[in-house]
C-alpha cells in the first residue's frame, strides 16, 4: 500500500491527519502555515469530512473544544500569534481532559514578529502558554516523514491520556519537500466514541465536559490527578534520538530543524577526527532529562543549539547540571543558522576548552 | 372520576434547589428551556453549552449532557459539538456580557454561518455573578459597580440591541425578544422559545430568544420593583417580538 510521494511538509501534515482517521479541522489563516488549512479546505469535502474557517483562533481553538468533547478526532493548526490567541481554549480543554491535536508552525516573534522560521515558542509550549496547572505533550519532528509518523501516534497518545498533543514545527519543516510513505489509513468509522463524550443522554446518566470548580479542596484534587497523568507520561511516552553518541567527546543538542543542521556539522567534524554526536530531545514535554545526563560521563562538553536566545537550554542544563560544560548558541528573529556557522562557533569552543 | 396532573416537575431537570438569587429569572428560563425539551421529546440529544455568568453552574441542574465554556465562546463550542454530530440538539446558554461583550465575534459569526444552533440570550443589563458591573446592555444613566454616577454614552458607549443587530444577518432564521415580567410574557417567551427549538429541529438555521431578565440583587431593587423597572425603562429600549423568521420557520403548538 505503502508507495513514495514527494510532499511539503505542510500539505504532508494535513494529508497524515486524514489518514489518522481525523474528519474535522477548524482553523484561521496565518502565514507560514496556511499550505495546512488550503489543503484541508481542498481534501475534507472528499472524504466526508469538514474544513470551517473560524472567525479567529479563539473561535477555532473552541469549535475544537467542542468536536472534542463530542468525541471526534480534531485538529487544529496554526503559526505564533495565532498560537498564543489559542491559549484560553487550550487550557480549558487541559482542564477538562479532553483530548486535542493542534500544530504550531513557530515564526519569529515576539508581538507580530515576522513570518521567517524561529523556535522561539519553546518556553510557551513546554512550560504551559495558558493560566494553570497543566502541561501539553509536545512532539517535535525534524523531518517530514517524522511528521507523517508523528501524526497518528499524536492522536493515540492524546487519546490515550485525555490530554492536548502539541506537534512544534517551524517553516521550514512546512515549506520543506521531502519523498514520504504512509503506511496508516485509519477509517474514522473504526474510532470507537469514547465512553464519556457528548453524545445526549440516551441511556445514562449525564456526561460533563468541565473544567469548573468552585470547591479548592475539589480543585486540588483535580489538579492532582491531572498532575498523576502527566507523571504517567512522563514515565511512558519520552522520546529521543540518539546520534553518533557511542563514543561522542562532543555533544550537540537541538532539536527539529536545527538538529537536522547539527547532522551535517557531525559529517564535518567526524571527517576532522573529532568525536562529535547529537542527542535530539523529540518529545520536548516531557523532556528526556535522564536520557541527556547518561552522556555525562563520557562528553567533554555539551553545545546546545537553538533558534532562539536560550530557551531548552534550561532543560538541557537540568540534565547535565552543569557537572560538564554546557553551551549555548542561538539564532532569532527568524534567522536560520547556517553550517558554517556552526561549525565556527563549535570550533571556537574546542580551543577555548582545550 | 380520574386524576390528571395538570402540571409536573420538568423530567429534564434535576430535582435540585437552585443557587440564584430570589427575584432572578434564570430559575424561570430554566423551566422553560426544560419543559420544551420534555414537551418536545429532545432530553436523549440534548447538550447544553453552559457560560461563565451566573448560570455556569446550569449543569447542575439540568440531567441532559453538558459542558462550560470560556467566557463568550459558547457559540464556537456548541459549533464544534454541532458539526460533530449534526443529528443532536445543541443549547447555548448565555448572559449579556457573555455574549454581547466578550462573545460578540462569536455570535455574530455563529449566526453569520447559519449554526444550526439555538441560543437562549439572558440580558440582565449588567454582569450579575461579578457583582453587578456595567454590561455592553446597561442602559444610559444606570448605575452598576463601574457606572457608580450613570453609564454615561459620552464616556463608554450606548447599549447594544442583540436581537436587532442579529436579525440584520442572513444566516440568522428566528430571532425573537421575550420578557418575564409578567404571567402572559412567560406564556410568550415559551412559544419563541419553542420556534427557536423548532428552528434548529428543521435544520433552518441560527436561532436565538433574548429574555429581558430581572437581577434584583445587583439592580438594588425588590423583586417587584425588578419587574416594573422591566416594563417601564427596559422595554420601551429593548420592545419586545419576533425580529428574524425566516421562511419555513413556523409556530409549534
Amino acid at each position: 500500500m505503502s508507495e513514495k510521494i514527494f510532499m511539503k511538509g505542510s500539505e504532508a501534515i494535513a494529508e497524515a491527519v486524514i489518514k489518522a482517521g481525523c474528519r474535522f479541522f477548524y482553523g484561521y489563516p496565518i502565514t507560514p502555515q496556511n499550505e495546512t488549512p488550503e489543503y484541508f479546505a481542498r481534501k475534507m469535502p472528499l472524504v466526508g469530512g469538514l474544513y470551517l474557517q473560524a472567525e479567529s483562533e479563539v473561535a477555532g481553538i473552541n469549535m475544537v473544544y467542542g468536536t472534542a468533547s463530542a468525541g471526534k478526532r480534531v485538529f487544529t493548526s496554526t503559526s505564533s500569534p495565532g498560537f498564543s490567541l489559542m491559549q484560553e481554549g487550550i487550557s480549558y480543554i487541559s482542564g477538562a481532559n479532553v483530548p486535542v491535536v493542534v500544530a504550531n508552525v513557530v515564526r519569529g516573534g515576539p508581538g507580530l514578529g515576522g513570518i521567517s522560521p524561529a523556535q522561539s515558542d519553546y518556553f510557551q509550549a513546554t512550560k504551559g502558554g495558558g493560566h494553570g496547572d497543566y502541561k501539553l505533550l509536545v512532539i517535535a519532528p525534524s523531518t517530514v516523514q517524522e511528521i507523517v509518523d508523528l501524526v497518528p501516534k499524536a492522536f493515540e497518545l492524546a487519546e490515550k491520556y485525555r490530554t492536548v498533543v502539541e506537534l512544534l514545527l517551524d517553516g521550514i519543516l512546512g515549506q520543506m519537500m521531502e519523498a514520504v510513505e504512509f503506511n496508516y489509513d485509519v477509517k474514522p468509522e473504526d474510532l470507537p466514541t469514547p465512553s464519556w463524550a457528548l453524545t445526549g443522554a440516551k441511556g445514562r446518566s449525564k456526561n460533563l465536559i468541565l473544567s469548573f470548580n468552585l470547591d479548592p479542596e475539589k480543585l486540588e484534587i483535580n489538579n492532582l490527578e491531572l498532575n498523576k497523568k502527566y507523571k504517567e507520561i512522563e514515565k511512558n511516552e519520552k522520546m529521543w534520538e540518539e546520534y553518533n553518541l557511542e563514543d561522542a567527546e562532543y555533544i550537540f543538542v537541538a532539536f527539529g530543524t536545527v538538529a537536522r543542521i547539527i547532522k551535517s556539522v557531525i559529517e564535518v567534524e567526524r571527517k576532522k577526527g573529532y568525536k562529535v554526536g547529537l542527542f535530539r530531545p523529540i518529545t520536548l514535554c516531557p523532556f528526556p532529562y535522564e536520557e541527556l545526563r547518561k552522556f555525562v560521563p563520557q562528553a567533554k562538553f555539551f553545545f546546545d543549539v537553538e533558534m532562539n536566545l536560550g530557551q531548552m537550554i534550561e532543560d538541557t542544563r537540568l540534565s547535565t547540571l552543569d557537572k560538564k560544560p554546557t553551551y549555548f548558541y542561538g539564532r532569532t528573529g527568524g534567522i536560520v543558522p547556517t553550517t558554517v556557522e556552526i561549525i565556527e562557533q563549535f570550533e571556537k569552543l574546542m580551543k577555548e576548552v582545550k | 372520576m380520574e386524576v390528571k396532573p395538570i402540571y409536573t416537575y420538568p423530567k429534564s431537570m434535576e430535582d435540585k434547589v437552585t443557587n440564584y438569587c430570589p427575584g432572578c429569572h434564570h430559575g424561570i428560563v430554566h423551566k422553560l428551556v426544560a419543559e420544551i425539551i420534555d414537551e418536545m421529546n429532545l432530553f436523549e440529544k440534548t447538550i447544553i453549552v453552559w457560560p461563565v455568568g451566573c448560570s455556569v453552574v446550569g449543569y447542575e441542574y439540568f440531567k441532559t449532557d453538558g459542558c462550560i465554556a470560556a467566557h463568550g465562546r459558547a457559540p464556537a463550542m456548541a459549533t464544534g459539538i454541532k458539526r460533530a454530530n449534526p443529528e443532536k440538539f445543541v443549547l447555548s446558554y448565555q448572559g449579556d456580557g457573555d455574549l454581547a461583550s466578550i462573545g460578540m465575534a462569536e455570535i455574530v459569526h455563529a449566526a453569520a454561518r447559519g449554526e444550526k444552533i439555538t441560543v437562549v440570550f439572558i440580558n440582565n443589563t449588567n454582569y450579575g455573578m461579578t457583582g453587578g458591573q456595567m454590561a455592553p446592555t446597561s442602559l444610559p444613566g444606570q448605575k452598576t459597580t463601574t457606572s457608580p454616577y450613570g453609564r454615561d454614552p459620552n464616556l463608554c458607549g450606548w447599549p447594544i440591541r442583540v436581537s436587532e443587530l442579529l436579525s440584520t444577518i442572513d444566516g440568522a432564521a428566528y430571532i425573537a425578544r421575550a420578557a418575564l415580567n409578567k404571567p402572559a410574557r412567560i406564556t410568550q417567551a415559551k412559544k419563541y422559545l419553542k420556534k427557536a427549538f423548532n428552528t434548529q429541529l428543521k435544520g433552518i438555521g441560527f436561532s436565538l430568544v433574548e429574555f429581558i431578565s430581572a437581577c434584583p440583587v445587583q439592580w438594588h431593587m425588590t423583586p417587584l420593583k425588578s419587574l416594573e423597572r422591566i416594563e417601564n425603562e427596559l422595554i420601551p429600549y429593548y420592545p419586545l417580538g419576533e425580529f428574524k423568521v425566516k421562511e419555513g420557520v413556523t409556530d409549534v403548538s
